[in-house]
């Protein structure tokens, strides 16, 4: 079926306001398989999860569980020997980017041909990515004002002077100190900080409608730490901008986001509301997770709590729920053989676990 | 569910079985040391395996050259510039044992060349460990026996002889050990060489590394062969073969310790910075230590390689001087030296047979290169 | 900045030049027998009579009975004036035959040096791209023949292949006429028509090389960051390839071009001899043989000349290139 058949409903509810619930991108079913020497590693089995139009999604989950990976896989840039074996990747793009609630078109990304024109639109003009590591994310023999002016040129019909002067704009808006002599420097020249800005400042620079964000603040001091995300925010309210937030860090979760997936070996576990997932988690890996975190006003004499067992190995995958050697509610018989489904809660809630099916 | 200190929670209590069970696969990989990595790598790679398998036959040909040559290098005969002899098994259209027939010479009386054509009345049977010419293997052990040979009368010269009717054969594998045994002098002495200097170079820096940098940066801006052809044409002329081979040895040396002493060197500067030198600081390692057993395992693994993928540099370089006469000079034989001979376009194209030392020249130097391709590819820590 | 790089680099160019001329003396003296008593037996030798002021002027000249450093400082102070010394074999000053021949040598190496690099770094970049593939499979396998092969077999071989299956005769730079004729366009011509297979021959070994490197280094540039951040903003694949990780990987391979120099000239000496071209090869082999060391000596300094020259100017021209080479040295 041709993509840009389905044409999404409206984004405007019935009284006109921006439908708080709509979809941006919707991943149903998604399957990222690596074929490797030693076996096939499944980096992401089976996700599901929804980012809604100007709202911030936090992804969390410790390393290998197949959150950059969906990052990547959304826009197809998921490194060989990887690929999307199965499911949909469902972007709602507003026919009209000025027309805020207006029509949009359903494309699905996982069809797309990763090396083709479509795709290409779409990264870096309505969804940017931002990286871990701001030294790395860069060239070293390209000013931050080439490799900006690159991607403004690609996705905007302007010249070269007009491209630049959008360049100094974005990045006076991201708060990069002296922005017109910033905009000549090499990476090797600024400091952590002011690379990540730069780098943010190439993502925005085309106003797109999803920043997806891997862990962008984790290479980077407590101090700027703060200083990137209250600038996040803050351009995100600005620009009407969603975010895919993924990260590690319970914390940064807590002060970012709205909405919170949290994923184990590739699959979703827990969705909710960023307040209702950490008062009332309900997947016990979640509650495992929020235990961990060590607090102020807890008695200092208790061994900080972690959870028990390790990360199985990506080749030998457990029979059944992937968490169950590690969980403490397992239920013999039936957590070690069958794989839980996704079962919807009230609320905005959704639980892979055998505990409320 | 917490579990209370001192606790042990029984799904993770040490199963007393589980020690005695093999380790599975993916188990051993993570257990395996640096060189079984290495190893395992390097046997998925055919065409290293493949060369490290020719040069483990070439050198134990090189070394028992003496044994499977049936003729002195110098033993001249009546048979000039004849081709190489076939090895029969069929007389009469009858098997027979492995044998040659007699020869007959004839000038052609056209091109005034010497012809051969096989007597077929007269059969040589070829004899196995034969006694002949003494020898010595190393030099050390004294010996006579010999591979192959035939009974008194015959000759057999299975790559053919050459302008003075000496046995190409008994000759092409004295050169491989000449030739072949100077790549691994000359890379020794290097080795030895651009291991001191690059470590202390590396090492402590300063006034030394700048010396040593400087010598190194004009040693590789000379042109190598019109500098070895200076140096070899130096070597006087009345010096013995085995002081003429030092001395090639050395001249070949001169540079070859560059590349070595700048790996060694680069790989210190960049590894004194990592943290797990530091750390060991920190915890008190002394210096010897630190170098034993941190640094040196780093980077024994590129060693090994640039190691590896010099010895055909040396060879090569032998080769050319002994074939421009400035290098091992007759009666040695080296594969530089037969070639010599080779020379003549109108020679080659009458006596083709004369290129064999090039071709062995040739897969010699593909099998190092393949191998040291290999190590490099299976030392690399960082490949998939 | 830029400038006081350059001032550093040319001063350790004369350094260097300083203790190449020390080298070259060393050479010259290399031989058991000094000059002159060699000289003195070839006038034997010759049948012709040995005159004694002649001998008395040349020892003076080179100041032949003093100790060797001083020896040195005479030969040094007459090359600052153009006296090089004289060659027995051709009887002429040794800076004019040397002179004679060192331009084509030079003309001969740039012409190897970019028709290796013109033709290694596109198939080096299809290789890394194509890993695995047909195309890279081939140049892998060329790049081991061609590094195995030493160029003067391989010139052998070529003569032979040549001689055997089309009775051609290879080898010089010029066609007869042309030899000693002035330049003139018709003589360039001829000298382009006769490249071809001085230029493989000594340039194979050089190109296999170098495609091997610019492979492995594109290679490890292609596993990095910055590309999929590239990839990540929407530029197509072939701008994105060009742009980055080929630029990147280039640096190290056209920071170093100038120290391909002493490789591609050590080849042409020999590919020279083999092939008989009237280049500086020839010229040292002859002279070693026969024990000319004044030619043989200088002729080795003035191709270290040249390759440290070549050097200094590609190391300079990377200054200008890399931004980071101006900043960190």
């Amino acid at each position: 079926m041709d993509n840009h058949d389905r044409l999404g409903g409206d984004a405007l509810g019935v009284d006109g306001t921006l439908n708080p619930d709509e979809a941006l991108i919707e991943i149903g079913g998604l399957k990222t398989y690596f074929y490797m020497h030693e076996g096939i590693v499944r980096a992401v089995d089976g996700a599901d999860l929804t980012i809604r139009r100007g709202r911030t999604l936090g992804v969390v989950g410790e390393s290998g569980c197949g959150k950059s990976v969906t990052a990547q896989s959304i826009l197809r840039i998921v490194p060989p020997p990887g690929k999307i074996v199965e499911g949909e990747i469902l972007y709602h793009r507003l026919l009209d980017r000025d027309k805020m609630g207006g029509a949009t078109e359903i494309v699905d990304l996982a069809q797309l041909d990763p090396r083709g024109r479509e795709i290409r639109r779409i990264r870096g003009g309505e969804i940017a990515m931002v990286f871990q590591e701001p030294m790395t994310s860069l060239s070293p023999v390209h000013t931050i004002g080439n490799q900006i002016i690159e991607a403004i040129l690609l996705h905007q019909d302007i010249d070269k002077s007009q491209a630049r002067e959008r360049a100094i704009e974005i990045l006076t808006r991201v708060r990069m100190p002296k922005p017109a002599q910033a905009v000549d420097s090499y990476p090797y020249q600024l400091s952590g900080g002011m690379r990540q800005r730069g780098v943010i400042a190439m993502a925005l620079s085309c106003h797109p409608s999803l920043l997806i964000a891997d862990e962008p603040t984790t290479a980077l001091d407590v101090t700027t730490e703060a200083q990137i995300l209250d600038l996040m925010r803050e351009l995100q309210q600005e620009m009407g901008m969603a975010i895919m937030f993924i990260t590690h860090n319970l914390g940064v979760i807590a002060e970012m986001t709205e909405e919170v997936i949290v994923m184990y070996l590739g699959k979703v576990v827990e969705q909710a509301d960023v307040d209702s997932l950490f008062h009332d988690p309900k997947h016990p890996y979640t509650r495992a997770l929020l235990r961990s975190i060590p607090r102020v006003d807890e008695d200092t004499n208790r061994p900080l709590e972690s959870i028990k067992g390790m990360v199985p190995d990506p080749y030998a995958l457990p029979q059944g729920c992937p968490f169950h050697p590690r969980c403490s509610s397992f239920m013999e018989g039936l957590c070690d053989i069958q794989d839980p489904p996704l079962v919807r809660l009230d609320g905005n809630k959704r639980v892979r676990c055998h505990l409320y099916v | 569910m917490a579990s209370e200190p001192g606790q042990v929670n029984d799904r993770l209590s040490f199963d007393r079985s589980s020690s005695r069970r093999k380790l599975t696969e993916a188990e051993k990989l993570y257990v395996a040391s640096q060189w079984q990595l290495m190893w395992r790598r390097l046997r998925r790679h055919t065409l290293a395996i493949i060369g490290a398998t020719v040069l483990a036959i070439g050198y134990l040909v090189a070394l028992l050259a003496p044994f499977l040559s049936p003729y002195p290098i110098n033993q001249r005969s009546d048979y000039l510039y004849m081709g190489p002899q076939k090895v029969r098994i069929l007389h009469d259209g009858k098997l027979h044992r492995p044998f040659v027939y007699g020869l007959k010479q004839d000038v052609d009386p056209d091109t005034w060349r010497r012809v051969y054509t096989e007597d077929k009345s007269i059969l040589y049977p070829i004899n196995l460990f034969v006694r002949g010419f003494e020898y010595r293997l190393l030099g050390l052990i004294p010996g006579n026996i010999h591979l192959f040979g035939v009974p008194e009368g015959g000759v057999i010269f299975v790559l053919g002889t050459e302008d003075l009717g000496r046995d190409a054969f008994s000759r092409n594998l004295h050169a491989a050990s000449i030739s072949m045994s100077i790549g691994l002098a000359g890379v020794a002495f290097s080795f030895v060489l651009g291991c001191i200097l690059g470590g202390l170079s590396g090492f402590y820096g300063g006034l030394v590394d700048v010396v040593v940098q400087r010598v190194i940066e004009f040693l590789t801006s000379i042109p190598t062969i019109p500098l070895w052809m200076a140096l070899s044409a130096a070597v006087p002329p009345h010096w013995d073969p085995v002081k003429v081979y030092f001395g090639i040895t050395l001249i070949l040396s001169l540079q070859g310790w560059c590349g070595l002493a700048r790996v060694v060197r680069g790989k210190l500067l960049e590894l004194r910075e990592e943290d797990f030198v530091v750390a060991a600081q920190v915890a008190g390692t002394s210096d010897w230590n630190i170098i034993t057993t941190h640094l040196l395992p780093a980077f024994m693994s590129y060693l090994i390689v640039n190691v590896t993928l010099g010895i055909p540099g040396m060879i090569l370089g032998e080769t050319a001087l002994s074939f421009l006469g400035l290098g091992i000079r007759p009666p040695t034989v080296s594969w530089g030296v037969l070639l010599q001979q080779a020379q003549n376009v109108r020679t080659v194209s009458l006596y083709p047979w004369l290129l064999a030392p090039a071709f062995m020249v040739i897969v010699v130097v593909l099998a190092f290169n393949f191998l040291g391709d290999g190590l490099r590819d299976a030392a690399d820590p960082y490949a998939v | 900045m830029l400038w006081l790089y350059i001032l550093r680099r040319l001063g350790y160019m004369l350094m260097i030049l300083v203790v190449v001329s020390v080298v070259g003396f060393i050479i010259i003296q290399l031989p058991p027998g000094d000059y002159l008593s060699t000289y003195i037996m070839r006038l034997e030798q010759g049948g012709m009579d040995v005159d004694e002021a002649q001998i008395a002027a040349l020892k003076m000249r080179y100041g032949l009975d003093k100790p060797a450093p001083v020896q040195y400082a005479i030969w040094a102070w007459n090359m600052l004036h153009g006296d090089f010394g004289r060659s027995f074999e051709w009887n002429l000053p040794v800076y004019q035959l040397v002179m004679e021949r060192l331009p084509l040598t030079l003309v001969l190496s740039v012409a190897t040096m970019v028709f290796t690099y013109a033709l290694a770094i596109p198939i080096g970049i299809y290789s890394a791209t194509h890993q695995y593939s047909a195309g890279d499979f081939v140049a892998t396998v060329f790049g081991f023949i061609g590094l195995a092969i030493p160029n003067f077999l391989f010139a052998l071989i070529l003569m032979w292949v040549l001689y055997s299956a089309f009775g051609l005769s290879i080898g010089g730079l010029f066609s007869q006429q042309y030899l000693q004729a002035p330049w003139s366009w018709a003589k360039f011509a001829d000298l382009v028509k006769h490249l071809p297979v001085p230029l493989i021959v000594i340039g194979m070994g050089g190109t296999a090389g170098l495609i091997r490197v610019m492979r492995g280094c594109l290679l490890d540039e292609l596993r990095k960051q910055y590309v999929v951040t590239a990839r990540a903003k929407g530029v197509s694949e072939t701008r994105l390839l060009l742009k980055y990780p080929v630029r990147i990987a280039l640096n190290p391979i056209i920071s170093t071009i100038g120290w391909a120099l002493p490789a591609i000239v050590s080849g042409e000496t020999i590919a020279a001899i083999v092939l008989n071209l009237p280049t500086t090869g020839p010229l040292l082999f002859r002279a070693l043989i026969a024990q000319d060391m004044y030619l043989a000596g200088s002729t080795v300094m003035f191709l270290t000349l040249m390759t440290v020259v070549g050097i200094l100017i590609s190391d300079i021209l990377l200054a200008v290139m890399d931004p980071r080479i101006r900043y960190e040295k």
